[in-house]
This record gives structure tokens, sequence and C-alpha cells, in this order.
């Protein structure tokens, strides 16, 4: 089956990304774990499609299995069973490298407490998904990515020496460095108070504007998500999306 | 090669921690060590052997018993070495008071090349040394001759038929105890005045030598050029195929100081896996996120072995040039020490060093590596997925492997390499052990603890995996300190002590059997103890088996060189207590023939228990199995033999005994009298030979001393590494302590409890790994018996205890000083 097969299926007038392919495609997506004393299935056979340009928030309580959805979409994790797609390709028919190339090309990620690398100050963790990209002038487009998230002073500093705000700034940096056409983002509020938290999502969603990615947004802050063009529940492991 | 230049930004980044610190420092030391040995060595080798050649009075002799062909002079000449002829045959001299046998020495213009003569002085009392050798018209003698010749120097002497004036009595000739058996005293002269004897005619004993000395490189040469054209009756000598005692000391020497650069290699190989280590545990979730930026596996593994790389490659240099450094100052330390300069090093020590720069990188950076190769994406989200451990007995095996390689090639021995290699190995696994149960049983004292001390012993439980890995490493590093500080001395003390005070220093030889009681009494009037005596036969060994000797079959120089001498046999009824059998049994009286062999003569020439030999002695054959080995004892100066029979096989040939005996200082007079009563004995001085020994013993400790203070530093650096494993979990921890009110002071009993239990328990497997690695090496490679000294369990509690305590403070003191803040932020 290919994603672009099943285009005038899902066509939604009122979406702006209607007539779009989908970016996302997900089939009796499930997750279980085993725990010592019962086997608990995190996500329950999860099926929906995400269109290229679209905004989706995954909203649903704490200890619902957002985050292990959204890893598995990212094919940071490996599915008990199920499939996912990402811009046509089985990202589980891929081994953990192809599924890292397929990152590398398509996908950024920002995740709730940042993850900037301790050792590395502001500009090389921009830096570093170019270089590992092997793109030249890693260090001209980490500065030029930097100076939109405005830490055009702030190049050199280490992520200690930074606030959350500025850190999610500099996650948001990377995760856009590389132009990539799926942005998944994990609360990227949770870890901020909410004046500095709505700054990020004011730039989070300008940079997407401007870049013309797809979101796809874990929150569990209503305001948020009714800023997306649509919203994915997740209750209990059980998804629907609407 | 992108991934290389990635790496080396990544590596400028990295440069700051403490792990790559230590793996570059540990390089260095390592690397350091072995070039410094390899190129001080290297030098001292070659002094040590030149020095020794003093004993033959050249770099290399060339022996043949008809003349030397011109070529030999030639192919010296083109290598520009110094030469010098020289004759020796036996003949009668005469002089005013009476004739006596003796070993004529005519020598050319510029003997010795190497060493000098000693004569006695005017008093006749003392002696000194002396340039050069006689003058056309002169003749130097040996002590026995003034005595049976009554030939005061001034005098005149006869050798055939010219006239010599005594000028001087020689008390020691460089290369007169190479070859004492059968020799009568010696008088040196001129090789100018040989004709005039006209002793040399067809049918003379005459021994012809070239003496040869020049550089190292041509020397080798000459020895390489010249060997393939000996033919029958020629043979090439140098320092090495001369006598026992120092062959065995020059050996040692060598393990002496094989084993001190070892010991670097083996301490740096522990700092390098606890570095590499603590690389990959920092960098567990740099990993996570690189595979998440779209990195594949083999990226992540091949940025980090980059960085490796690049890190032994500025240790390696940088150890080879202070390697190079720290042997010039060495060797300027030590001139004037040795008697001759020493030669220039050459590049393998260098090229020694990278490779073992390299192979202790690749070795033990692979298990952690492959840790962070394996590092799941998943924990970008979820910090507590665990992370692979890859299968540490497959991966470090690999390392063990190598290392274990390295050592045997560094060591330049297989058996003293093997015995580190395992001594190491079971080292690590009682320490293992033991660690595990000293922990186990130090947390639980930790009920009967107060406060701070309570939970320094619960961390110490908590934390067991790292606990036990800095106990073990601990363990280790102390071990070698220990080893090298205290055992060491101990072991070199014991080495030097090998020559007893009364060891034998003089040879009687060519006592005759009816001459027997008189000396033993003489012996014992004199106050000197009872020696013993040995009867001595010599023979030629003509077959082994059926095998007919050829010196041409064997391969080996000292096989074929020693095939064509004649043996120096005796004949026993019981074992010394000096020898002992390593194979086979010693026979039973009135047993049939037998004999029994030196182990190491036998091994040159393949000869095992059962076999047969054939001796040839004055002329008629006589076979007989060897029905054992023997192991002898070759520096304790006493008269040895190669080959024993039993009683019955020899006494029907020709025999004269043989003993040795201690002469003490000042008691000169004694061997005047001896000689005088028995003219027919010949005294040989064995001073000069034992100096040799002891001054080769001093000179090889002071550069082995030396050589070991790499290794502390190896063990200093093992030492740092082990501390700062845990350093960013105290940070953290320190930090939330400090949070919630804990006290300066409580922090620091809290870090002092759990370093002060880890030190103990690491100096407890330090202090019993030692012991049993010294009395291993000591008995089994050097050959001395290994004494227990109480102060190195003591020291190593004490070192164990208080120096990892202090070390652990100061090396957490960020824990305990940082503002709690500042910590926390640091590390989440
Ligand atoms: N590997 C695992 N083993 C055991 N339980 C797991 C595992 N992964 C997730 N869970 C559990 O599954 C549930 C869902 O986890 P997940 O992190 O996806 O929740 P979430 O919706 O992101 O919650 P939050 O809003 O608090 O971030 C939780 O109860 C979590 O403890
Ligand atoms: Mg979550």
């Amino acid at each position: 089956m290919d994603a672009t097969g099943d285009e005038h299926e899902l066509r939604q007038a009122s979406a702006p990304a209607a007539g779009q392919p989908d970016i996302v495609r997900v089939e009796g997506l499930t997750k279980q774990v085993s725990t010592p004393d019962h086997d608990l299935t995190i996500v329950k056979s999860a099926t929906f499609r995400v269109r290229a340009g679209e905004s989706v928030a995954i909203v649903g309580a704490s200890g619902s299995g957002k985050s292990t959805l959204l890893g598995l979409l990212a094919g940071l994790d490996v599915p008990t069973a199920g499939r996912v797609w990402i811009a046509g390709e089985d990202l589980f028919a891929l081994d953990e490298d192809g599924r890292a190339r397929l990152r590398g090309r398509l996908v950024g990620f920002v995740f709730q407490s940042f993850q900037l690398l301790p050792a590395l100050t502001a500009l090389e963790n921009v830096m570093l998904p170019l270089e590992l990209a092997g793109q030249a002038e890693a260090a001209a487009k980490a500065r030029a990515e930097l100076a939109r998230v405005g830490l055009a002073e702030r190049l050199g500093h280490y992520p200690r020496q930074l606030s959350g705000g500025e850190q999610q700034r500099v996650a948001l940096a990377r995760a856009f460095a590389t132009g990539p056409k799926l942005l998944f983002a994990d609360e990227p509020t949770g870890n901020l108070d909410s004046a500095t938290g709505a700054q990020v999502i004011d730039l989070l969603f300008e940079l997407n504007r401007e870049n013309g990615t797809t979101l796809v947004l874990v929150t569990h802050d209503a305001g948020l998500a009714s800023r997306c063009d649509r919203r994915i529940t997740i209750r209990a492991g059980e998804v629907s999306a609407g | 090669m992108r991934r290389l230049a990635l790496a080396l930004r990544m590596l400028r980044r990295n440069a700051h921690a403490g792990e790559a610190r230590v793996l570059a420092a540990a390089l260095f030391i390592a690397v350091a060590s072995v070039t410094t040995v390899g190129f001080f060595a290297d030098r001292v080798q070659a002094a040590l052997d030149r020095q020794a050649n003093e004993l033959l009075g050249g770099d290399l002799v060339v022996i043949a018993d008809h003349p030397i062909p011109p070529s030999f002079f030639d192919r010296a000449r083109e290598e520009k070495l110094a030469r010098v002829e020289t004759r020796t045959f036996p003949s009668m001299v005469a002089g005013p008071g009476g004739t006596s046998l003796a070993e004529i020495k005519a020598v050319g213009e510029g003997f010795p090349l190497r060493g000098r003569l000693r004569v006695a002085d005017e008093s006749m009392l003392g002696d000194g040394e002396i340039e050069g050798a006689p003058k056309p018209g002169r003749a130097w003698i040996a002590v026995p001759l003034v005595a049976r010749l009554s030939a005061k120097p001034g005098e005149r002497i006869n050798v055939g038929r010219a006239s010599l004036v005594v000028e001087r009595v020689i008390t020691r000739e460089p290369d007169s105890v190479l070859d004492y058996f059968g020799l009568a005293p010696r008088v040196l002269m001129n090789l100018a005045d040989l004709e005039a004897t006209q002793l040399v005619q067809v049918g003379s004993r005459i021994t012809w030598r070239l003496l040869v000395a020049g550089e190292a490189d041509a020397i080798g040469r000459f020895d390489a050029a010249v060997r393939p054209q000996l033919s029958r009756g020629e043979r090439v000598e140098s320092v090495r195929d001369a006598r026992s005692e120092v062959r065995v000391s020059l050996e040692r020497a060598q393990r002496f100081l094989g084993l001190a650069s070892l010991l670097s290699v083996i301490l740096a190989s522990v700092a390098v896996a606890l570095a590499a280590r603590r690389f990959s545990q920092r960098q567990t979730d740099g990993a996570a996120m690189m595979r998440c930026l779209g990195a594949s596996q083999a990226d992540i593994f091949a940025l980090g072995a980059w960085q490796f790389v690049a890190l032994s490659a500025i240790g390696c240099a940088a150890g080879t040039i202070a390697g190079y450094g720290a042997q010039a100052v060495l060797a300027h330390w030590l001139t004037g020490f040795f008697s001759v300069a020493l030669p220039a090093p050459g590049p393998w020590p260098a090229v020694k060093g990278a490779v073992i720069g390299l192979v202790l990188v690749l070795g033990f950076t692979l298990p952690p590596l492959l840790r962070l190769r394996g590092v799941p994406t998943l924990r970008v989200l979820r910090s507590d997925v665990p992370v692979a451990e890859p299968s540490s007995l497959v991966a470090y095996g690999l390392g063990f492997a190598a290392l274990a390689s390295l050592v045997v090639w560094q060591s330049g021995d297989f058996k003293l390499g093997a015995i580190a290699v395992g001594g190491f190995t079971v080292a690590l696994g009682v320490a293992a052990l033991a660690g595990y149960a000293l922990i186990r049983a130090v947390s639980r004292a930790r009920a009967g603890a107060a406060g701070p001390w309570r939970y320094g012993l619960a961390n110490l439980r908590r934390r067991t995996g790292a606990s036990l890995l800095q106990v073990i490493a601990l363990g280790l590093g102390i071990m070698a300190m220990l080893l090298l500080t205290l055992v060491r001395t101990d072991l070199i003390a014991k080495w030097q002590a090998s020559i007893p005070p009364d060891a034998p220093n003089r040879f009687a030889i060519n006592i005759q059997a009816d001459q027997l009681p008189e000396v033993k009494s003489y012996f014992k009037d004199l106050g000197l103890t009872n020696p013993d005596l040995y009867p001595m036969v010599r023979g030629r060994l003509v077959r082994i088996g059926d095998r007919e000797i050829r010196p041409a079959d064997f391969t080996d120089e000292r096989a074929k060189r020693l095939s064509e001498r004649e043996f120096n046999m005796s004949w026993a009824e019981a074992l010394r207590a000096d020898n002992k059998v390593v194979a086979g049994s010693w026979w039973q009286p009135g047993s049939g023939p037998a004999f029994s062999m030196e182990e190491g003569i036998a091994k040159t020439f393949g000869v095992k228990v059962g076999d047969t030999l054939t001796f040839d002695v004055a002329g008629s054959r006589f076979t007989a199995p060897v029905t054992n080995l023997r192991k002898v004892e070759w520096d304790n100066f006493k008269a040895n033999f190669f080959v024993i029979a039993n009683p019955g096989v020899l006494e029907a040939y020709p025999a004269s005994w043989i003993t040795s005996f201690h002469l003490p200082a000042g008691r000169e007079d004694v061997v005047s009298r001896l000689v005088a009563r028995f003219p027919n004995l010949s005294v040989i001085d064995l001073t000069a030979i034992m100096g040799q020994v002891k001054r080769i013993s001093d000179q090889v400790s002071r550069a082995v001393e030396f050589v070991f203070l790499f290794a502390i530093a190896a063990g200093l650096v093992v030492l740092f590494a082990a501390i700062t494993t845990t350093q960013d979990e105290r940070v953290f921890e320190g930090a939330i302590m400090r949070t919630l009110g804990a006290s300066r002071r409580q922090m620091v009993l809290t870090q002092l409890a759990e370093f002060l239990a880890i030190g103990l328990a690491a100096g407890a497997v330090a202090a019993a790994g030692a012991v049993g690695l010294a009395t291993v090496l000591s008995e089994r490679v050097l050959g001395v018996p290994y004494e227990f000294n109480w102060v190195v369990p003591v020291a190593g509690l004490i070192a164990g205890g208080l120096g990892v305590a202090v070390a652990g403070l100061l090396g957490t003191r960020k824990a305990v000083d940082s503002p709690p803040l500042a910590a926390i932020r640091a590390v989440s």
C-alpha cells in the first residue's frame, strides 16, 4: 500500500492541509510492555493519518501514553504490533540505522526537558545535526538559526548558563536547523512558566509556518491544543483521531 | 573523513573532560615508559655488552688454530674496526731460579682494545690498572711465575730463544678468566719478539686471535660477514658466549628492565579502560540524542573511536618525545658510571611505543564504544531505558589478549610475560571476589555506624558495581605500586646479595690425585673452610645417540662452538646441594654407567633424559645414557660441570682436581705459599668477574629504579581514574544533600566513610596480590627465594585507606564545595 493511493479518501475540505499527501500514516499501532506483575498495553491499536503541512495536537491525561506514541511515530522505539509510514516509508521495515537516517533527513524533535548536550555550547548544540548530516557551513547555518530564535548573543554559552526558556529556544533552533518536513514536540512548554511557554509556542508556530513543517505536538494544555489544526486524543492508550 | 573531522571537533569540545585527560595521560605514561626503557635499554645493553667485552679484550674475537685469514682483517678494516692480533701457546719458560710451563701470549700494538690489565705495584702488595701491554723486549708475567722462576721485575727470562726483561707482574688480564681451565700462568710479550723465540714452527699448538672493537652496528656487520666464512678450526666469540656468570647476570638485567616497563603498560591499560568506560557513560545521552538526530550506529562508533585514536596519537607522540628526553637525562646521569660511552639509541623503541599505545587504545576502548553504539534512541524520552552492556567478557577478552601479547612482546621473555599476565589475571579475579565480600561486610557493618558514616557505607552498597570497580582498579594500582616500591627493593637487594660475602673468589686447578690429602690439610692449616675438591676430566662429545656430532650440523652458535671444544666432566656419587635434578632422577649407588647433564647445555644440544652420549677422552671412547638433567646455579662462583658421570666411568682416565675457595682480603700470601708448595697448581682470581657481575647489578638497579617512576605515575593515574568514576554522581548527590541542609562536615564524613572503606578493601587486596606476585616473580623468574616482609601489607592498608581517602576527598572536592544549584544544573 502506498500513501498517495488513498489520497482521495482522506480529503477534508475544511483542513488547510487538504489535498496534501499523508506524511504520517499509522495503522494498528500497539505497544505492550511487561512489568513484573502484569503486561501493560500503553498504546492500543492506534490508526490515524497526518497530512503534510498540518499541525496536530496529541492530548491526554498524564500517563495516558502520549510520549510513548510520539516515540513510536519518530521511530525511537519499536511497536509490539502495527505499522507507521513516514513520507511513504515503512518505518519499521527499516533497521535502527535506517530509521536514524530517515530522522536525520525528515524529522525534528523538541523535548520537554530540552535535551541539549551539556558539554556543548548553544552554537555547537545547533551545529550537531548539521554536522551529523555532513552539511557544509554548519556553523553559519547554526548561527542564523540561533539568530532566528533571538539568541544571537548567546552562542558560546553552555546549557547550564541558559535559562529554561533559552534552552528550549536553542532546542527549537536545533530542531529546525536541518529544515525537517516533520517536527515532533513532546510537551515543549512542560518545564516552562506560562509566559515563557507562550513565547516558545509562538516561536514554534512561527518557525513552523515559515518552514512549512508538519507539526505533531504532545500537550495537555487545552489552549495550546486549540491552536493546532486538529487534535488526536489518547485515553489510557486508546487513540481517537478527531 | 567527514566523521574524522567531526570527531576531532567533538574531541576539542570534550578535551576539558577528565576522562579525555586520563586517557591521554595514561597513554603518555605507558608510551613514555616503554620508549624510555626501549631507548635506554638499547644503550645500556650496548654499554653493558661493551663493558662485559672488556673481559674479552675486544668486542668480538675471531679464534683459529691456524693463522687468521687475511680476508677477516680486510673486512675489519672496511668496517673501520680497531684490530689487534694475539697468539697464544704453551711453552716452558726459564728464569734465574727455575723453569715452569707457561701460557705465552704475544700481543700486537693496541692490546687490549677493551678493558685494562691490572699489575702489581712495586711493593707487590697492591695492584692497579695499567694502559697497554709490553713493548718489544719486555715481558709481563703472572704472579705464580715470580715464585716459580724466581724472576722479579728487572730480571731476564727466556722464552724459547728470546730473552725478555720482566717488567711487570700481572694480577689480572681482561680475558684470562674466559677459558681458564687447564691454563698455565701467563707470560705476556710483544708480537714483535715472537719470531725471535723460534717457537712458531709446524706442529706447535698456537691459537691465533683477532680482536676487534668499534661501533655496535659495525661489529654486527663484521660478525654477520665473518661467521658464514668460518672454516674448520675457526670460531667467533663475543661476550654473550663468554662466562656463564656474566651471561646469567646480563639476562637477569634485561628481565628487570623488561619487568619495569611492563608494569606501566599494565597499569596504563587499567587507566585506559576506566577512562574509556567513563567516556562512554558520559556520552550515553549524547549518543542517544545523536541517534535521534539521525546518526547511525556506525557513526556513533566511528565518532568515539576517532576521538580515542586522536587522543592516543597525541599521548603517544608526547610520550615518545618524553621517553627520548628521559633516557637522555638518565644516560647523562649515568655518565662516568659506565667505563664506556653509551652508544646512541636506535629508532625502534619509538615504533614500539606507538604500537603499544595503539594496541592499548584499541584493546580497551572497544567495549565502551560498543556499548555507546548500542545506546537505545528511546533514552531521549525515557532516561530509565537501560543501555545494553556488551558482553564484557568477549569485548575485554580482546583487550586482554592484546595486552597479554603486548606484555609478552615487551618483556621479551615468554615466561616472564606469562607470569605477569597470569598474575594480574589471578589478582583481578581474586580482587573482584575479595572486593565484593569486603563491600558486603563493610556495608553490613553500617548498622553500628553513626550519622554520616552510615550514609557513606550505604552509598558503598548502593553503588556495588561502581564500588567494586573502584576496589579492583585501586587494588591493582596499589598492588603495582607496592610491588614497585617495596618488593622491588627487596628483590634487588636479594639479587645483589645472591653473591654471598664469603662466596668463593679463587679457583685452584690442576691438583693431582696424590696431592689431594696434602692440599686439604694445607687449606685447613691456613684456617680456610674445608674446600670441596672435584675431579675433572676433559673430553669431547662425539655422539648423541647414534648421531655423530659435527659442528656444522648445529644452527645454534653456542652448540656449534661447544661441540668443537672439550668439556670439563666430573664424577660424583651424590648430588651436590647447590645442584637440582629437573628431569629424570639421580643415580643409585652401584647402578650402571650414567651421565647427568646441565639443563641449559642439554637444551642447546637437544639432549633428553634417556639419550646416550659418547665422549672421546684422551683418544678412547665410551658411551652411557643420560639419566637426569641438572639445574646449576652458575652465579654462585663454585666449580660446576656441564656433564657429571656416576662413579666407575671416568676414574680410569687422567684426571686433575679443582676446588674453589674464598680468600679473605689481605690473605694473598696464602696463594703464593700454596703455589710455592705445589708449583703445578694454578690459582685463578675471580674477583674481577665478581666485580663485573656486581657492577652490572648495580647499574641495572639504578636504571630500574628510574623506570619504576613511570609505573608509579601510571599507578597514580589509575588512582585518579578510579576515583573519578563516581564523581558525577557524587557531585549531584552532594548538591542534593546540601539542599536538604547537610553541613560541610557531614558531607565530608559521608564521602570519607565511603572512600576509607573502598581504600581499605583495595589495600587489603593489593597487599595480598603484591606478596603473591612477588613470591612468584622472585622464585620463578629471578631465581631468588622471597622472604615475606610484613611492611608490605601494612603499607598496603595505609596507602589504600589513607591514600584513597585523601585522594578521594580531593577528587570530589567539587561535590562538597560547589554551590548546590550550580552542581545540580551542571549534571542534570
Ligand atoms: N517501558 C515501560 N515500562 C513500563 N511502563 C512504561 C514503559 N513505558 C511507558 N510506561 C508506562 O506507560 C504509561 C504511559 O507513559 P507515557 O510516558 O507515554 O505517558 P504520557 O502520556 O507521556 O504522560 P505524561 O503526560 O506524564 O508525560 C505510564 O504509566 C508509564 O509509566
Ligand atoms: Mg510524556
